[in-house]
């Protein structure tokens, strides 16, 4: 199958082209999706998660209310064409639950979830196209979404999937060189560097499980910076739109409108 | 029926002994509960027992014509339904986020990982390929079903025997144990799978041993760590952890110090050297349920050959 693919050329080249810990290239894009409170599209190459978050609000069932915090429900959808072959899951798929269960276990413990009692955070993730990393992008889609939705975390999560190519580890794999290679994700709370989140799936002797685990967690401190930029910028979009003080202002203050004429109520 | 999360003063006494190392049934922090293991009276029939939880698990194999895709090899279905036999908390139907968990981590650790050569399993390509299939049965739920499960799992693979055949021309040709013996499974390796319960506190170092077994393995040290972590929780143990987002850690490795599955979703986070060092643990404590289903495997064999001879 992919073991006619050469993963890592002599030249240090991966099939695309990259180094060995070179990431692919990474766009977020956070302006507002309809009626969420906060979302974010994000893309690394051609992986591509969007996530809409809304909430806290009021829990649409009554038995999910949680007394003392808010209840997080996470709902993973993925497109039936984000794959190369057409291929329809249906929401009961074990692969597609413990997703979102990974998801939600992930950041239980990061949003401050004791702030908001009796209410609901909803986190929707829509995969439209997969190539590698599904696990990591929509971890950190999802950082973003709460990020925007201005739900309070403790930290950012930042998960980047790895490899291990005979004796080299890689960052960041596509489809190709997950079907090919022993791969991991890691998720790494920047501020303190820990790990909140490990997964392994494939055999992988553990002095190089070592090796390419501490890659990754260095890596994580990487996406950890490009993933604050796009939350300044947006941010400071946002605030230079309230200065100007006015609605219509120029085209990329678009988003601020409304956050101006909250703040002037 | 969920049974009723621990009082108060149970909860705080159970955190305070595990504050100073020490666990209610009088284990050390990374101790596993004795292992006991019941083979046969068929082959691939395992009964395990890890403390008072119980997995019985059982292969038996036919002959199946494989599917287009993958015609040379074979196939093993893993069936696990958790009734309500193990323990008042489940229920039939609707799988629960736990019953999710222990099947995806079963299906993860003996056919993601490639336990089995699944290509010996093939008879006549496209044709005939053998089809296995294990059910787990869970008698009783005494914490930590999926370590006792895998455990199960892997040592009725290890014990089961399917019958040899011959293939001429284009009939193939089953013999019955008695005229061939039946032969092993081919295996690439065997995973253990150890869970592990995080606790958000450090605890102080534990008190002198005074029990020096002669299967006690020291433990490596780590300094200035700001976790504490229990090796085989038992259902207290768990019922400690929020539901919300319980941080277990669980480790498929080999004795071969290769590591088949990770998995640790949220709950505390470690540090990459707290997680290293829990890794290392894990590699000291697979060594021990090795030697268990190594020795049992081997007196399992010697009473059938002991009844074969009679």
């Amino acid at each position: 199958m992919g073991s006619r693919v050469e993963i890592l050329n002599d030249g240090g080249y991966r099939s695309d082209g990259r180094r060995q810990f070179e990431l692919r290239d990474i766009a977020i894009d956070l302006s507002r999706h309809g009626q969420a409170d906060g979302s974010a599209m994000y893309t690394q190459g051609l992986t591509e998660v969007l996530v809409t978050v809304f909430g806290p609000r009021e829990a649409k069932l009554r038995s999910q209310t949680i007394h003392n915090r808010a209840n997080i429900n996470v709902e993973v959808n993925i497109a039936a064409f984000s794959t190369g072959e057409r291929r329809k899951r249906s929401r009961g798929d074990k692969r597609i639950l413990e997703l979102g269960a990974a998801i939600k276990s992930t950041f239980e413990p990061v949003i401050q979830t004791h702030l908001y009692p009796r209410s609901q955070i909803d986190i929707f993730v829509q995969v439209l196209q997969q190539d590698g990393g599904l696990l990591s992008a929509a971890i950190n889609a999802t950082t973003l979404a709460l990020i925007t939705a201005g739900i309070p975390l403790f930290d950012y999560v930042c998960a980047v999937s790895s490899g291990v190519h005979s004796t080299h580890a890689m960052l960041d794999l596509t489809t190709l060189e997950e079907n090919d290679v022993p791969h991991l994700t890691v998720a790494v709370m920047p501020r303190t560097g820990k790990i909140t989140l490990v997964t392994l799936e494939t055999r992988l002797h553990s002095d190089r499980f070592e090796e390419v685990f501490r890659i990754a967690c260095e890596a994580g401190k990487v996406l950890h910076e490009e993933m604050r930029n796009a939350i300044k910028a947006r941010t400071s979009a946002l605030a230079r739109a309230m200065g100007e003080g006015h609605p219509a202002g120029a085209p990329s203050n678009r988003e601020g409108d409304e956050d101006f004429e909250m703040g002037d109520d | 029926m969920r049974p009723p999360s621990p009082s108060i003063p149970e909860r705080e006494f159970a955190l305070s002994a595990l504050q100073q190392s020490m666990r209610i049934d009088g284990r050390t922090l990374l101790e596993i509960r004795p292992i006991n293991l019941t083979f046969g009276p068929a082959l691939g029939c395992v009964e395990c027992e890890l403390g008072k939880t119980r997995v019985l698990a059982f292969i038996d194999s036919k002959m199946i014509k494989p599917p287009e895709e993958r015609p040379l090899e074979g196939i093993i279905s893993i069936h696990s339904e958790i009734s309500p036999m193990a323990s008042s908390a489940y229920e039939t139907g609707r799988p629960s986020d736990e019953e999710v968990a222990i099947t995806r981590m079963l299906e993860k650790v003996l056919r993601r990982s490639d336990a089995v050569d699944r290509e010996s399993l093939c008879i006549v390509a496209g044709q005939r390929v053998w089809h296995l299939r294990l059910t787990l049965h869970f008698l009783a739920d005494a914490g930590n079903m999926l370590d006792c499960a895998c455990l199960a799992a892997v040592a009725a693979l290890r014990h089961f025997r399917r019958p040899e055949v011959e293939v001429v021309g284009e009939d193939v040709i089953t013999y019955d144990p008695s005229e061939r013996p039946p032969i092993p499974l081919a295996m690439h390796h065997t995973p253990y799978v150890l869970t592990f319960a995080l606790f958000p506190f450090a605890s102080t170092p534990a008190p002198q041993q005074t029990k020096l077994s002669s299967t006690h393995v020291p433990t490596p040290q780590l300094a200035n760590s700001s976790i504490t972590a229990v090796l085989d929780p038992s259902p207290l143990e768990a019922s400690l952890l929020p539901s919300s987002s319980p941080s277990l850690l669980s480790l498929a490795l080999t004795p071969q110090r290769e590591l088949c599955v990770v998995n640790k979703a949220g709950g505390v986070p470690v540090s990459p050297e707290e997680f290293l060092w829990l890794v290392k643990v894990a590699e000291e404590r697979v060594r021990e349920v090795e030697a268990c289903l190594e020795g049992g495997l081997l007196k399992a064999k010697a009473e059938a050959e002991g009844i074969g001879s009679l």
